[in-house]
């Protein structure tokens, strides 16, 4: 059995898991690990996002 | 100054004297990532963390994505097989099924390649965490 994801489905994917670990992983007590995996979370689509339209701008 | 004298103080002393827990709980997190957890009553935690390790290996793994063995090659191959050790015992099933053997034929496959190798990675970070918890380190 195979999975085709696209590509932003892979990166938020994989974005949501591992802001998952680091904030169970990062911080004590279960509203700092709430907070910081949301920061982990937004940090990685926004950096996802930014890049994306970076690259968009090079190419044009 | 009296208070970073107190705080050094605390930070030299060991949390606890090294216990039967602190041996286990990171060989068993480390075989089934969030057992280290689990066994040590952090059942939320653990299980969070076995969701999210166990999804992004097997998805990766779905993806047809490569998994690495023990070499003595290529540099990059070798820390990929270092990354993938860290998955534990979905590694070693994986190695023993033969599965993600094949080439690397497209991007897709490519992520999934990275996703099982960041999936052992984090795992290694989920054991420390377990080692941390059974040694009073952390709550």
């Amino acid at each position: 059995m195979t999975v085709q994801l696209t590509h932003f489905s892979a990166a938020f994917v994989f974005a949501l898991f591992a802001s998952i670990v680091f904030g169970i992983t990062h911080r004590e007590t279960t509203r700092e690990m709430v907070r910081y995996g949301l920061y982990c979370f937004a940090l990685f689509l926004g950096g996802l996002l930014a890049a994306g339209w970076a690259m968009w701008l090079v190419r044009r | 100054m009296a208070n970073q004298t107190t705080a050094k103080a605390k930070a030299a002393e060991p949390a606890q004297p090294a216990n039967t827990m602190s041996v286990i709980a990171p060989a068993l997190g480390w075989l089934i990532p969030g057992a280290g957890h689990m066994i040590q009553k952090r059942w939320i935690r653990g299980a969070l963390l076995f969701v999210s390790i166990g999804t992004l290996f097997i998805l990766g793994l779905m993806m047809q994505g490569h998994i690495y063995k023990a070499n003595g090659g290529d540099i990059l191959d070798m820390l990929g097989f270092i990354g993938d050790l860290g998955a534990g015992g979905m590694y070693i099933v994986t190695l023993a099924m033969n599965w993600g053997q094949g080439a690397i034929a497209f991007a897709i496959a490519d992520y999934g390649t990275k996703f099982m190798i960041v999936a052992g990675l984090l795992n290694f970070i989920a054991v420390a965490d377990a080692y941390h918890i059974a040694i009073g380190k952390k709550q």
